[in-house]
């Protein structure tokens, strides 16, 4: 579904990613696991186009998109959850549900899509007046997620989704994602937490300092001495 | 009598009680934690202790002065410093320079720039980011941006140090080095008051762990006792 | 790497450059024509109001359209006081006003964040001259007042000292533990202030200063305007021309509002005299352009060129 071939990626003269290449199937759950400061947002900000890359190409369904615009990617199907899930402060839960149905396929299904979505996020349901300003740091990373899940996509990429939330939560966060597999949605997940991100994922892709260092089965990754040392800690 | 506490520390925002009704005490050398659920409060509380926010009614100690009412520059000259759940650092001066400010304006006295510069300089390296001094504090990765913002904090030679997740979004290993570093800040004979989500962290470090849910404390007590409440397990460790 | 040495960088040598310069500025009168007197001083004075306007403006990033209004209360009490005091008592007096006024208005209005400080200051402005009006009305029966006419090199020597009090009062906040702290709260003011920066007094001090030097301007400034009235003391140009300067000449570095409003002083003599009906047009075109392709001003384009001469490419770690 998504392929992304030989990228480059710069900020100004500094160069953040060499040689990166990684797919991502259908229905698939791929995981994208690293250190801080290796590049694993980096990649993501250039797939969702929000970053150009300086060289290479990347595909979405046979189709280019490395050219084009963020919100032609997010017409054409792929949604991103940025690292912290960036809301819009002012407006309260709704509205920044609603926002995320922008997209032309996605608006015309507004209702229904609500509805799954505060089914999946009850909490949301109950604030939905408030100010999204006003919602505790975990609550805005529901927000974030469901206004993604908004616009209908076909592919999700979530940098960091269980970023500063409860235990409890973590475990539904990961249930979530796992429900949406099961929906039909394809997800490129970044996640620090790596035996958690290793154990939902199918296949997973470490990144260090900006190149690909490993790639393979999440069983395989488990098992290998180098995560374990490196990420798990054992 | 404990270094900080609270009676009573209630704070409504809108029609919403974001925190009510709740006493705690810190003591001199401990490490406590702070957990709960998104959105239990936890966050606001350290507002009201840093005095971002008033609490109405309720009264803080610190010292065993009332500090309730006292603006938040006040509250860090008195010895008080924290970090922010997000990270709030000055992103376009270099990473020294955070941290030398925390020097010139916090419980250190009048210094000079030459002092205060070494001072910073001492601090970055106990959080372990020397080689960054002269880096714009934004172009560093979000874990070391936390550390920049620890460093800042004991910049201004606090006798209490309150920590907003600063493990959010740290890998194992990364976590095993923050935890030392908690460790090691107790040990300069700082009070450490964290919140965190990580549980092994807060487990292993915490001589003592407040539960809060819905703005309210539910459970108190030793990491033992914490990890075994049936309440505790309910609400917020699942499982 | 290569560090190429840079004469400019050497401390000495600027020392020696910048005192050759006040020598010559300080003795320009005795050997030029009377206009270029008249002329200097009123870059001096566009220099002060830039410089002094981003003192405060500057770092915190709270845009002050207030500038007219504290230039406007020094030019006042020069000409209500012009004939009962000495020139230099009549600047310290204007100075002081202001700076009253700014300590005023600042310790009430600085909490206001963004625009809607800005949109207070430029209320501020039109409040002093309708304040004034109604004043002069209720009370003197009169219009405005004629100004004591003072020869042009007094204003000049004067208008020179308060330039170089100005210059220097800046840069010794810039390089001070007050200007980083300035900094830091138009960066992150929340953090500023559980760090121990008491910001709401840092900020009123600040705008005070600044205040300060533009009444004072304003007091010997006066004789330019034979005539004043409410109207003319107080007029919005005077708020709006320093922050324009400034950006122009960029805000990241001390010299770039001194350079911008040399520049844009220089330009709107020259135009004024040559194209005096399309000198506002070449004036808003060329602010047009110096915003989208000078994000940091001229200042930025020299610092651009400097980094570039000392060695090539410099990597974010």
């Amino acid at each position: 579904m998504l392929e992304v071939c030989n990228i480059d990626t710069r900020y100004g003269k500094v160069q953040a990613l060499w040689d990166i290449c990684l797919e991502v199937n259908q229905a698939e759950i791929v995981a994208l696991v690293g250190s801080n400061g290796a590049g694993k947002t980096t990649l993501v900000n250039t797939i969702s186009g929000v970053l150009r890359p300086a060289a290479g190409s990347i595909l979405f369904q046979s189709e280019r998109i490395d050219s084009l615009p963020s919100h032609a990617i997010v017409e054409l199907g792929i949604s991103h959850v940025p690292q912290g899930g960036k809301v819009f402060p002012d407006m309260n839960v709704r509205e920044n549900l609603e926002m995320g149905s922008y997209p032309i396929h996605a608006w015309k299904q507004k209702a229904e899509t609500f509805e799954q979505v505060y089914q999946l996020f009850p909490r949301l349901k109950e604030r939905r007046n408030q100010l999204a300003r006003t919602l505790s740091g975990g609550e805005h990373q529901m927000l974030a997620i469901g206004r993604a899940l908004m616009s209908k996509p076909k592919l999700c990429i979530f940098d960091e989704p269980s970023y500063g939330l409860a235990p409890l939560l973590v475990k539904e966060m990961f249930r979530i994602i796992q429900n949406l597999r099961e929906q039909g949605i394809t997800i490129l997940l970044i996640e620090q937490n790596v035996h958690r991100a290793l154990e939902i994922a199918d296949r997973a892709y470490v990144l260090e300092n900006g190149r690909l260092n490993l790639q393979g089965n999440s069983d395989e990754l488990l098992q290998s001495d180098h995560v374990r040392k490196a990420y798990l800690g054992l | 009598m404990p270094i900080l506490e609270g009676q009573g520390v209630t704070k409504y925002f809108g029609g919403l009680a974001a925190v009510s009704d709740i006493d705690f005490h810190v003591d001199q050398g401990e490490i406590v934690g702070l957990i709960g659920p998104n959105g239990a409060g936890k966050t606001t509380l350290f507002g009201l202790i840093s005095a971002a926010h008033v609490p109405k009614p309720g009264v803080i100690k610190f010292k065993g002065e009332n500090i309730t009412g006292l603006k938040p520059h006040q509250i860090c000259r008195q010895g008080l410093a924290r970090t922010f759940q997000s990270v709030k650092i000055f992103p376009n001066m270099p990473v020294i320079s955070n941290v030398a400010l925390g020097v010139h304006f916090g419980n250190s006295g009048q210094v000079t720039s030459s002092q205060a510069a070494e001072k910073a300089a001492k601090l970055l390296e106990f959080v372990g980011l020397l080689e960054m001094a002269a880096t714009p504090a934004k172009d560093l990765t979000l874990v070391n941006q936390k550390l920049v913002e620890v460093a800042r904090a004991l910049a201004t030679n606090p006798e209490v140090l309150l920590l907003d997740e600063i493990m959010a979004g740290l890998n194992s290993t990364e976590i095993a080095l923050a935890m030392e570093l908690v460790s090691k800040i107790r040990s300069q004979g700082i009070t450490i008051f964290m919140i965190e989500h990580v549980m092994k962290a807060i487990m292993s470090v915490c001589d003592r762990i407040m539960v809060l849910h819905h703005g309210k404390k539910i459970a108190e007590g030793t990491p033992q006792e914490i990890a075994t409440s049936k309440k505790v397990i309910e609400v917020y460790l699942g499982e | 790497m290569n560090k190429l040495p840079s004469i400019s960088n050497n401390f000495q040598v600027r020392g020696i450059v910048l005192l050759i310069g006040l020598i010559i500025l300080f003795t320009l009168p005795f050997y030029t024509p009377i206009y270029t007197s008249i002329f200097l001083s009123a870059i001096f004075m566009y220099i002060v109001l830039t410089s002094s306007w981003a003192m405060f403006s500057g770092p915190t990033g709270q845009i002050s359209l207030a500038t007219a209004a504290f230039f406007g209360v020094g030019i006042y009490i020069a000409a209500t006081l012009g004939n009962k005091m000495p020139l230099p008592v009549l600047v310290l007096i204007g100075g002081l006003g202001s700076a009253g006024l700014a300590l005023l208005v600042g310790s009430l209005t600085l909490r206001l964040k963004g625009v809607y400080f800005t949109i207070f200051t430029f209320g501020l402005l039109e409040l002093m001259k309708f304040l004034l009006l109604w004043f002069e009305i209720t009370f003197t029966g009169t219009r405005g007042r004629f100004v004591v006419v003072v020869d042009y090199k007094t204003v000049y020597f004067i208008m020179l000292v308060i330039l170089v009090l100005t210059l220097l009062t800046s840069y010794l906040i810039r390089r001070s533990k007050y200007g980083l702290a300035l900094q830091g709260i138009g960066e992150q003011e929340e953090a500023a202030e559980h760090i121990g920066i008491n910001v709401t007094l840092l900020k009123v001090a600040t705008f005070g200063i600044s205040a300060f030097f533009m009444g004072a301007t304003g007091a010997v400034m006066a004789t330019r305007w034979t005539y004043v009235d409410p109207y003319i003391a107080f007029n919005m140009n005077y708020s709006f021309t320093p922050v324009l300067m400034a950006i122009f000449g960029g805000l990241g570095q001390f010299f770039g509002p001194i350079l911008g409003a040399i520049i844009f002083a220089y330009l709107e003599e020259i135009l004024i005299t040559q194209f005096p009906y399309y000198y506002m047009l070449l004036f808003g075109i060329v602010m047009v352009v110096s915003v989208l392709y000078l994000p940091n001003g001229l200042a930025g384009l020299v610092q651009k060129w400097r980094s570039r001469e000392a060695g090539g490419e410099h990597a974010h770690s």
